[in-house]
């Protein structure tokens, strides 16, 4: 089971170097390639997707010749992780900092760090929600000590920037 | 020799400033306490605190940045001897014996001797950064841009394969970083590339954000509600941080080949701080007259890691400072801060920016001093702090996070490249690839672009310069050589397990 997963592993990996390599080089050809002597803006991002393609061809052929090599990087190993991370958590997370981009525009500091805070610690199943409003809390009054008080960050507490 | 001791003393003369001073307290400080977090290691500590450097003077930043560098490794330290929590990989080998210690009831006396092993593994370090970085300047400044292209190519692809599992995969990433250090303005012609039509990208992609969203948010992601990680009860006394007489006299020897191996092995291109200590580890093992005790508790399994890790990193500064080639991670983030406040890494900067090399070198041992200093009395607050439980420190930990890359450009977008950088990160993770290499890239990548170009108009095009040079032509064959090697071997390691394999298959048919 894990030998079949790792290997389709493997190879959305080299596939997708692959891909994104061609983009590249596609996007660096626009840009003018010029010669050697005088090169062009687009001669360096041509080289690299090239490249990419050439390294993601040969992830895929070690993809193919070895279906046992499912090592794992050595992150993953030493934290005990493996199979995919939580769909709510890793939803929460990036809602969390989305929040902070778009209360941050147009409401203000403080409502940006509690939105943030509460909605990434939403995230992990163990915090209920009144957990979440009070470290959001928490921090909210960090914000405003340190970073608007003492820090004078150029974030007003309310109102839009 | 004596030019050295001169300028050492210049440096202690700068790194003893008061403002310089403070600074470097304060990253001490506030390493050594995100190193204890679970879960974060030097390369988080170090991105979360870079946007503060870009208002800061460039001495008191670097050396705030190497405070927190080194204070969290040895908060790392904390943690995988008391709790069995390897925060930061090449502590893993330390907990083997560490934890054990923990059980016994000597917790503090291996925190002591790991104390004792990696100030005098530092020093060593220091001494010999002292004495070769000169030397290594001297044969660096007549350097032109076609050495100086394949120095940094070759510091590239050590970075690239120095990773654990397949090579090309950091060979992959590495380039991955280079396409991101590509995007943004291009100096030479002004044409913006890459930027997909958004204006904010015109000025490139921001390191800090790049890191964080690498090494903050895909690593939440990664973890959150998975983590195994569980806050136990340890107490450490003030009184128990003193080793018996008999345990220092266990550790000395193991701690000065340690203190070898990792000298060693930080010249050496292209091998990890882990392998390092995994190394040190393996030959104490097999030295002691009696390897049973080890992994039951032996201090020796302590000393000798955590000396050869602490050696190790100080080394690595050597070709980071006097060549401009970073040998990990947090080698290429301290290069970057550099590179954000206009001063160019290389052969030149010991000359031109004597005030950093020296006052960082000097820093080096007040910060190590600071850390013994602070260690001994805040045991107890770091034992606290390795209880906070990761279901509220990782939401925090996103506040700081956005708040930190708003203030470096007084700007949201960057906060939403952190987002982005997050689900890429983690996608690439979930996919087995190694995240430190794109850093790697995306610094080196437009010194190596303008460096290429560079030398390809003084040669009118002809790419023999490379090659005809002998500086350059021998850095570029120890290049291919160190691919082909690593390609090599892991190319018979998978062809191995493939003959394997295929007994295992016939062997069920």
């Amino acid at each position: 089971m894990t030998d079949i997963r790792g290997l389709n592993k493997e190879r959305a990996g080299a596939g997708l170097i692959v891909l994104f390599g061609s983009a590249i080089a596609y996007a660096g050809h626009g840009y003018g390639v010029g010669t050697l002597e005088h090169m062009g803006s687009g001669f360096v991002p041509l080289s690299i997707g090239v490249a990419l393609v050439v390294v993601g061809l040969l992830l895929g052929l070690a993809a193919l010749l070895s279906p046992n090599d499912a090592d794992g990087s050595p992150h993953m190993q030493h934290m005990n992780l493996s199979g995919l991370p939580d769909l709510r958590g890793g939803v929460c997370i990036v809602a969390g900092v989305m929040a902070f981009v778009v209360l941050g525009e147009h409401a203000g500091l403080v409502p940006a760090t509690f939105a943030s805070v509460f909605i990434a610690a939403l995230g992990d199943r163990k915090n209920s929600v009144r957990d979440a409003a009070l470290l959001a809390g928490v921090m909210v009054a960090l914000a405003l000590i340190v970073f608007s008080w003492a820090l004078k960050v150029q974030m007003p507490a309310f109102g839009s920037l | 020799m004596e030019q050295s001791l001169m300028d050492l003393w210049y440096g202690f003369s700068v790194a003893l400033q008061p403002t310089n001073l403070m600074w470097c307290v304060f990253g001490v400080l506030i390493g050594n306490l995100i190193g204890v977090l679970p879960g974060m290691g030097a390369p988080t500590a170090i991105s979360m605190l870079l946007p503060l450097t870009y208002v800061m003077a460039p001495v008191p930043g670097i050396l705030m940045l190497a405070g927190i560098f080194y204070g969290s490794q040895y908060g790392g330290a904390i943690g995988a001897i008391l709790l069995n929590l390897p925060s930061h990989p090449p502590h893993a080998v330390t907990c083997l014996d560490g934890y054990p210690l923990t059980r016994q009831g000597r917790g503090g006396a291996a925190l002591g001797v790991t104390m004792m092993s990696s100030f005098f593994a530092a020093s060593v370090g220091i001494v010999v950064m002292i004495f070769l970085s000169p030397l290594l300047v001297q044969l660096a400044v007549n350097f032109g841009p076609a050495e100086i292209f394949s120095i940094m190519l070759m510091g590239l692809m050590t970075g690239a394969t120095m990773s654990r599992g397949s090579p090309l995969k950091g060979i992959a990433m590495t380039l991955f970083g280079l396409v991101v250090g590509v995007v943004g303005t291009d100096v030479t012609t002004s044409a913006t590339r890459l930027t997909l039509g958004m204006a904010h990208l015109a000025d490139g992609i921001e390191l800090g954000a790049l890191c964080m969203g690498l090494f903050g948010i895909a690593d939440f992601m990664l973890c959150v509600n998975r983590t195994t990680i569980k806050p136990q009860d340890a107490k450490v006394s003030l009184r128990d941080m003193r080793p018996t007489r008999a345990e220092i006299k266990q550790s000395f020897f193991p701690m000065l080949r340690g203190t070898a191996i990792g000298t060693l092995f930080g010249a050496l291109p292209g091998t990890g701080p882990t392998i390092t200590t995994f190394i040190s580890y393996a030959l104490e093992r097999k030295w002691s007259k009696n390897p049973e005790r080890f992994g039951k508790g032996a201090i020796e399994g302590v000393a000798a890691p955590e000396a050869a890790n602490h050696a190790k990193t100080q080394v690595d500064f050597i070709p980071t400072m006097s060549l401009g080639i970073p040998g990990d991670i947090v080698m290429a983030l301290i290069l970057g801060a550099l590179i954000v406040k206009g001063i160019q890494p290389g052969p030149q900067l010991i000359t031109e920016h004597p005030d950093i090399f020296w006052g960082l070198v000097a820093s080096f041992w007040i910060g190590n001093i600071l850390l013994v200093l602070l260690n001994v009395p805040l045991i107890g607050v770091w034992v606290k702090m390795l209880q906070v439980p990761y279901r509220l420190l990782f939401p925090s930990a996103i506040f700081f996070i956005c708040i930190g890359v708003f203030t470096a450009r007084n700007s949201l977008f960057g906060v939403g490249e952190v987002a982005a950088f997050g689900v890429i990160g983690l996608l690439l993770m979930v996919l087995d690839f190694p995240l430190a290499p794109i850093v790697l890239g995306y610094i080196l990548g437009p010194m190596i672009e303008e460096n290429f170009r560079r030398a390809m108009l003084l040669a009118h095009g002809d790419l023999n310069i490379f090659v005809d040079r002998p500086i350059s032509a021998t850095f570029l064959a120890a290049c291919a050589l160190l691919v082909l090697v690593q390609v090599g071997s892991y190319a018979k390691k998978l062809l191995e397990t493939r003959a394997q394999s295929r007994i295992v298959v016939g062997a069920q048919t």
